[in-house]
């Protein structure tokens, strides 16, 4: 197996707090392959943002990463700071965020934002960086680049300003790309267009991306692979396909049952008791047990077996869906 | 069954002009954006009537205008055979007003932080000088909170028990109507199933009848009797829940319903759909939908297609059949 673009280990994300240390992230493990898409999904809360912003380096103090290491195409990040990690970001790893409006600087234009980030992260002439910032715009699918270039992002609609983003992302050709629900502001037919723009490129240029979404319609229909969060803990991890028709974490079953397309047909909708614990407040043992029906002794005792990348797929004492696996 | 909302010809234009002084020196006309364009529907008693379209298709601007925090310009909505904008008898006017009740999208900004539980709650009911004595406590069993919530604050609460706050204060004066306007978008999955099967449980025990507000087309589709689908302030089609997603009738409708993302599309490659929405103040000549659709012919770009039967199916298109 080639070294993945992306390896998350044993990830801890800790927050002091006047009371008591609170871990958004608690021991993540995950790998990231290129060319591929994995799915980061969870309620709010979960972590999921969190760890996107630990890879990426942006962790607001006091949040910090003390257990684990992050390893970009082998070599360790997690550790760098200033200079070392501003030459990083955005040349080797990109972020797209959820709002396209406060993602962009209203003062300058979409040109002189992408040039500036050519420029400061490639060897090329201001005229060379130009030709690529339009060639940029055009590849993200903006009509007309060469003219639009000069605009300022307001006078794009939310759609042009998230693929304005996108390309400011891909511009310095980055290994791993981080979409933070990049189409929770969009309609849905401007999502699909995105979403079928991140899998484009995704697939053409081999890019290694973290999609974050609460939106099991996205990742079903983007994600390779899909990595569940509950409580900053990773619930579940494996193939889009099969934890998505055969979850074997109770939490991600539960949460597939409860969208309205899987209950049609039936009157009620299936619901799981209860909402997530704030992480101040964790329960015991697992932190799905006081919500879940399979919960026993020992899942109120113990917090289960930790995911690791190559071990196991669910968190879970009692994982469903095992049986038929186990026979073949 | 008869129809307890009669929406006709409802038309709702906003001026976004600049100031007057703006307009002179750099002579620009007047702005007028419309919201809503010659909507007409009707709402039959305890049934769930839903309105689906993107952002900027007039849906909340609808269910403005029904409780009236919005006037119309042009049309009118008929509740209980009262028009509300020109009714004249006050004490007609505040009987229907108390009728008609409104959930709103985002949990955290329609709660005052301010004001305990129990007075938001009994607010609509002490307004009117009603007796409020256990209402609250009463209201907040009912929603599935416990009585002893009702003195404390909004802040308290999660998304979803701040959202079963709103519906509590929404039953206070015991409307006969709630407009939900996105009702379940601020809300996580797991949560937002149960908020739906509580206003499923309340809409039976009470003998509600909802103004569905929604952008996702998976809710509307569980929680809908009848379904209208705008675009940029027209209906473009109406129809019973099962028959618009067996056969959508207009090109809009299919392209949303081909848009939105499916659980069970696994790695689906399909053409997204072309264009975005246009701009409402400018809108295209004729069919408002005709720069976006496939199969638009010459006379859709310059006749507006009229609302006409096809079976069960309402649909504004000059080629749909």
């Amino acid at each position: 197996m080639s070294t993945p673009v992306l390896s998350v280990r044993d990830l801890v994300v800790e927050i002091p707090t006047r009371h008591g240390i609170l871990r958004p992230v608690d021991h993540v493990s995950y790998d990231i392959h290129a060319g591929e898409i994995l799915g980061v999904v969870g309620e709010s809360g979960a972590g999921k943002s969190m760890t996107g912003n630990a890879v990426i380096g942006l962790l607001d103090p006091p949040a910090r990463i003390t257990v684990g290491q992050i390893l970009l195409s082998g070599e360790p990040v997690h550790a760098l700071k200033g200079e070392k990690l501003r030459r990083l970001r955005g040349k080797r790893m990109a972020m797209i965020f959820q709002d396209p409006l406060t993602s962009l600087n209203p003062l300058l234009t979409v040109g002189e934002q992408l040039e500036e980030t050519i420029l400061e992260h490639m060897n090329v002439s201001q005229a060379e960086a130009r030709r690529r910032a339009v060639a940029q715009l055009e590849e993200v699918g903006i009509p007309a680049a060469e003219a639009r270039i000069g605009s300022y992002p307001h006078e794009f609609s939310g759609g042009m300003r998230q693929r304005v983003v996108i390309a400011l992302a891909l511009c310095a050709e980055p290994e791993l790309v981080i979409a933070d629900e990049p189409t929770t502001a969009l309609d849905v037919s401007v999502q699909a267009q995105i979403i079928a723009l991140l899998k484009r490129l995704c697939r053409e240029r081999g890019v290694a991306v973290m999609l974050v979404t609460h939106d099991m319609g996205v990742i079903a229909e983007a994600a390779d692979r899909v990595a569940v969060m509950y409580a900053g803990r990773l619930a579940e991890l494996g193939p889009v396909r099969e934890v998505l028709t055969r979850a074997h974490h109770p939490y991600t079953a539960g949460l597939m049952a409860s969208t309205p397309l899987a209950s049609q047909g039936r009157k009620r909708l299936v619901q799981i008791p209860g909402a997530m614990p704030r992480l101040g407040n964790l329960p015991q043992g697992c932190a799905f047990h006081p919500r879940c029906d399979r919960a026993q002794d020992v899942c109120r005792r113990d917090p289960g077996p930790t995911l690791d990348a190559y071990r196991g797929r669910a968190a879970c004492w009692f994982p469903l869906n095992t049986e038929e696996k186990a026979a073949t | 069954m008869s129809a307890l909302i009669k929406v006709e010809g409802l038309t709702r234009v906003f001026d976004v002009s600049k100031p007057w002084l703006n307009r002179v020196i750099e002579r620009k006309p007047r702005a007028l954006l419309t919201a809503v364009s010659d909507v007409s529907f009707e709402i039959e008693e305890n049934s769930v009537y839903a309105l689906v379209g993107e952002s900027g298709s007039g849906k909340s601007t609808i269910g403005k205008i029904m409780v009236g925090l919005v006037p119309p310009s042009k049309g009118k909505v008929e509740v209980d055979g009262v028009d509300l904008a020109t009714e004249k008898d006050n004490a007609k006017v505040e009987a229907v007003r108390a009728e008609i009740q409104m959930i709103f999208q985002d949990p955290y900004a329609s709660l005052n932080p301010r004001w305990r539980v129990r007075n938001i709650i009994a607010e609509p009911v002490a307004a009117k000088g009603g007796d409020t004595k256990g209402l609250a406590e009463k209201l907040l069993e009912q929603v599935g909170l416990s009585a002893a919530d009702a003195s404390k604050y909004p802040h308290e609460f999660s998304g979803g028990q701040r959202q079963r706050i709103c519906i509590a204060r929404a039953l206070a004066s015991n409307p006969k109507i709630i407009v939900c306007d996105e009702p379940t978008s601020a809300l996580d999955v797991s949560v937002q199933s149960q908020v739906l099967n509580l206003m499923t449980d309340l809409r039976e025990e009470l003998g509600l009848t909802y103004l569905f507000i929604s952008h996702d087309l998976t809710v509307v589709q569980h929680m809908a009797d009848k379904i209208g689908v705008l675009y940029l302030g027209r209906l473009v089609e109406e129809a019973p829940r099962d028959r618009l997603f067996s056969a959508p009738k207009h090109p809009y409708t299919q392209m949303l319903f081909d848009a939105a993302p499916r659980m069970d599309a696994f790695g689906r490659e399909v053409e997204p759909p072309k264009g975005e929405i246009p701009d409402a103040i400018n809108p295209p000549p004729g069919c408002a939908f005709h720069p976006r659709c496939p199969i638009a012919i010459d006379r859709c770009r310059t006749e507006r297609p009229l609302m006409r039967p096809i079976g069960d199916t309402r649909v504004a298109c000059h080629r749909a059949e």
